[in-house]
C-alpha cells in the first residue's frame, strides 16, 4: 500500500487477505471431491428433509397386490414404484427418502449430545488438571477401552433398542474422542499468551474456557465432528441391522437391510438400495470431512 | 524394557477395574426387576425366582456383590449361561479362536494388501493408480460391513457358487479339534480338501472384515511413505548408490512403518466390532455372533462376560501394539 493512500480507502480491498469464511470455502473448494461430495449429501439431506413431499407414498403401507416388485428399469418392473418394493409391498423409495430422515437425525442428534458435553468434559480437564482431569481422563480411558459399536450394544442392552435409545448409545460411544480433542487442543493453548493476557486482565474461568480458548481449538473439533457424524451413520445401520436398533416398522437403511437379507436370491434391489444410499452417504460425509480438514487445518494436510 | 512393559501394565490397572464395574453393573443397571427381564417369556413361580435371586447374589449389598465377582472373575468364573447352564467360561473357549482365527486372517490380508497397495501408490504419486488406490480406499473406508458382506454373498455364494455361505467348514468334514484353529485342525486331521474347505468359508468373511483395515492401512502407508521418501537419510541412501528397491524397502518402508503399526493398533477395535457383524452375517460361530444371539436371548451372564472379554482382548492388543512399538522405536521407552 502506498503512503499517498487517504486513510478512508475502502479497508476491505485495501487488505490482501480474505476474509475467514472466504479464505475457508477457497481451502475447501480447492479440494475437487470434497465439493462434489457437499452437493451429493446436500441432496441427500434435502431429499430427506423434503421425505414428505416427495415419497410417492407412506413408508409404512403395504401393497398386497406388489409384494417385492422389481425397480422400474428391470423388465418385471412398473413405473408405479420406481424403486420396487420390499417383502411386505412397502414402496423402496418411500421408505429410503423417510429413512434418510431417520438416519441422518439419528446421526446429527448424536453429534450434538456428545460435542456438547464431551467438549464440556475436555475443558473442564484442561483447566482444573489438578482436581478434575485425573478422573475425567480415567473415565474416558475405560469408555475407550471398548469399540464404539460394542459399547452401543451395551448400552443398548441396558436401555434396551429403540430410536431415543440409539441415539444414547451412539452419543456416550463418541463422547470419548471430543473430550480428549478438546483437552488435548485446550492445553496447547492455555499457556499461550492471548489466554494469560485475557487472565490478567480479569476474565472469569467460564469466560476464558468459552470465548477465549474454545474458538481456538474448533478446527479438530469440526473435523472429528464430520466424522463422528459418517460413523454414527454406519453404527445406527449396523445396530439396526442387528436388530438392536430403530425397529420396525420405522424405515431406517440399516433396518432394511436386516429384513433384506432373506430375500437375496430372490430380489437383489431390497438388499442393494438401502445399502448403496448409506455408503454413498457415508462416503460424502467422509470426502465433505476431508475438505473440511485440508481448510480448517492446513497442518494435517500433508497427512492425507 | 522389562520395566516399560511393567509400567504399562499398571497403568491398565484402574481402567481393568473400570471394565469389570461395566460388566457388572450391566446387569444391575437394567430397569426393572432383572430376573423377570432375563427370564422374559420364560416365567418363572415365586420359588424359582427367589432362588434365583440368592443363586445370583442379588439379594446381597452391591459392593459384596461386586467383590464376590471379581473374586469369581480372579478364578477364572464367568458365571453360568441361562439358557445352556453351561459355565460361560467354557462356552468361550470353544469360540474365541474363532473370533482369533477370522481377525487374524483379515488383518493379514489387510496389511499385505494394504502395504503393497499404500507403498506403490506413495512411490507413484498422483499417478492413475494412485488416484485409483486412494479413491478404492475411501470407498472402503466408509462401507456399511454388513451390506460388504450381504453382497460379496450375493455374487459369489449365490451368484456363482464359488464360497459358501456360512460356518467354517462343510459338514462333511468331522475335524477334530486340536488348536482350535480350523485351518490348522483341517490340515492336522489329514482330510483330503478338509483344508481347502476351510480356506473356502474363510475367504469371504476375512475380506470383508479386513476391508476397512485395509483401506486405512493403505491410506496411512501411503502418506508416510511420502514423508520418509523426502527425508535426507534417503536421500544419502539413493547418494551412496543403493539399489532402489533397498533404498524404498529397507531405507523407505522399514520407517514408514512407525505410524503404520499405531493405526493398525487402533483398528484393533473396529476388527472386533467388524467382527459382531461380520459373524452374524456368516453365521461364524465366534464371540461376535455368541454375544448378538446371547442378547437376543436376555442370556445376559452371557453378554456379561462377552463384554468383559471384547474389553480385556482390545486392551491386551493395544498393550501389545505399544509394547511393539516400544521395540520398534527406543524413543518411546524413555519418553512414557
Amino acid at each position: 500500500m502506498s503512503v499517498h493512500q487517504p486513510p478512508a480507502a475502502d479497508a476491505s480491498t485495501a487488505l490482501p487477505y480474505p476474509s475467514p469464511l472466504a479464505e475457508f470455502w477457497q481451502g475447501f473448494a480447492a479440494n475437487r471431491g470434497a465439493l462434489a461430495a457437499l452437493i451429493v449429501f446436500a441432496s441427500i439431506a434435502l431429499a430427506s428433509i423434503l421425505a414428505p413431499l416427495l415419497a410417492p407414498y407412506d413408508p409404512t403401507q403395504q401393497f398386497r397386490d406388489a409384494l417385492l416388485t422389481p425397480p422400474c428399469w428391470s423388465a418385471e418392473g412398473s413405473t408405479r414404484f420406481l424403486l420396487g418394493t420390499d417383502e411386505l409391498g412397502r414402496d423402496m423409495l418411500s421408505r429410503l427418502l423417510h429413512g434418510g430422515r431417520v438416519s441422518l437425525g439419528i446421526g446429527l442428534a448424536s453429534v450434538l449430545m456428545s460435542m456438547l458435553p464431551g467438549v464440556l468434559l475436555g475443558l473442564l480437564a484442561a483447566f482444573f488438571q489438578r482436581s478434575l482431569s485425573p478422573a475425567i481422563m480415567r473415565v474416558m480411558d475405560i469408555m475407550l477401552a471398548l469399540p464404539g459399536l460394542l459399547l452401543a450394544i451395551c448400552v443398548i442392552t441396558v436401555l434396551g433398542p429403540g430410536l431415543v435409545n440409539t441415539v444414547i448409545a451412539i452419543a456416550i460411544g463418541a463422547l470419548p474422542g471430543y473430550t480428549r480433542l478438546t483437552r488435548a487442543a485446550a492445553l496447547a493453548e492455555i499457556n499461550k499468551e492471548y489466554v494469560i493476557a485475557s487472565r490478567v486482565a480479569g476474565a472469569s474461568t467460564a469466560r476464558l474456557m468459552f470465548s477465549t480458548v474454545l474458538p481456538n481449538c474448533m478446527a479438530p473439533l469440526i473435523v472429528n465432528a464430520t466424522l463422528a457424524f459418517s460413523s454414527a451413520i454406519l453404527e445406527t445401520a449396523g445396530l439396526g441391522f442387528l436388530g438392536l436398533g430403530v425397529q420396525a416398522p420405522t424405515p431406517e437403511w440399516g433396518t432394511m437391510l436386516s429384513a433384506a437379507r432373506d430375500y437375496i436370491q430372490r430380489a437383489s434391489w431390497v438388499v442393494t438400495l438401502p445399502g448403496l444410499t448409506i455408503l454413498v452417504t457415508v462416503l460424502a460425509v467422509n470426502l465433505m470431512g476431508d475438505g473440511l480438514r485440508d481448510a480448517l487445518d492446513p497442518k494435517l494436510k500433508k497427512l492425507s | 524394557m522389562l520395566g516399560f512393559i511393567l509400567k504399562r501394565l499398571v497403568g491398565l490397572l484402574p481402567t481393568l477395574l473400570g471394565i469389570t464395574l461395566v460388566a457388572f453393573g450391566l446387569i444391575r443397571l437394567i430397569p426393572g426387576d432383572p430376573i423377570e427381564v432375563m427370564m422374559g417369556e420364560r416365567r418363572l413361580d415365586a420359588d424359582a425366582h427367589a432362588e434365583l435371586v440368592k443363586r445370583m447374589g442379588l439379594d446381597q449389598p452391591l459392593h459384596v456383590q461386586y467383590l464376590d465377582y471379581v473374586v469369581k472373575l480372579a478364578h477364572g468364573d464367568l458365571g453360568q449361561s441361562l439358557v445352556s447352564r453351561e459355565p460361560v467360561s467354557r462356552e468361550f473357549a470353544a469360540l474365541f479362536p474363532a473370533t482369533v482365527e477370522l481377525a487374524m486372517v483379515a488383518l493379514l490380508l489387510a496389511l499385505a494388501l494394504g502395504l503393497a497397495l499404500g507403498m506403490t501408490a506413495g512411490l507413484k504419486r498422483g499417478s492413475l493408480f494412485d488416484q485409483g488406490v486412494m479413491g478404492l480406499a475411501t470407498v472402503g473406508y466408509s462401507m456399511p460391513v454388513f451390506w460388504w458382506g450381504l453382497i460379496l454373498i450375493m455374487y459369489f455364494s449365490v451368484g456363482l457358487s464359488w464360497t459358501p455361505v456360512s460356518g467354517r467348514i462343510a459338514i462333511e468334514y468331522d475335524i477334530q479339534r486340536i488348536t482350535g484353529f480350523m485351518l490348522i485342525d483341517s490340515l492336522l486331521s489329514g482330510e483330503e480338501g478338509a483344508f481347502a474347505s476351510a480356506c473356502r468359508h474363510l475367504a469371504l468373511p476375512a475380506l470383508v472384515l479386513g476391508t476397512s483395515t485395509m483401506a486405512v492401512v493403505a491410506r496411512m502407508t501411503r502418506s508416510s511413505m511420502l514423508e520418509v521418501l523426502r527425508e535426507d537419510y534417503i536421500r544419502t541412501a539413493r547418494a551412496k548408490g543403493l539399489s532402489p528397491a533397498r533404498v524404498v524397502i529397507v531405507h523407505g518402508l522399514r520407517n514408514a512403518l512407525i505410524p503404520v503399526l499405531t493405526v493398525v493398533g487402533m483398528q484393533t477395535g473396529s476388527l472386533l466390532a467388524g467382527a459382531v457383524l461380520t459373524e452374524t452375517i456368516f453365521s461364524w460361530p465366534g464371540i461376535g455372533k455368541w454375544l448378538i444371539d446371547s442378547i437376543s436371548r436376555r442370556d445376559y451372564p452371557v453378554v456379561q462376560a462377552g463384554i468383559l472379554i471384547s474389553a480385556c482382548t482390545f486392551i491386551a492388543v493395544n498393550l501389545l501394539v505399544d509394547i511393539l512399538y516400544g521395540v520398534v522405536n527406543p524413543r518411546i521407552r524413555s519418553h512414557r
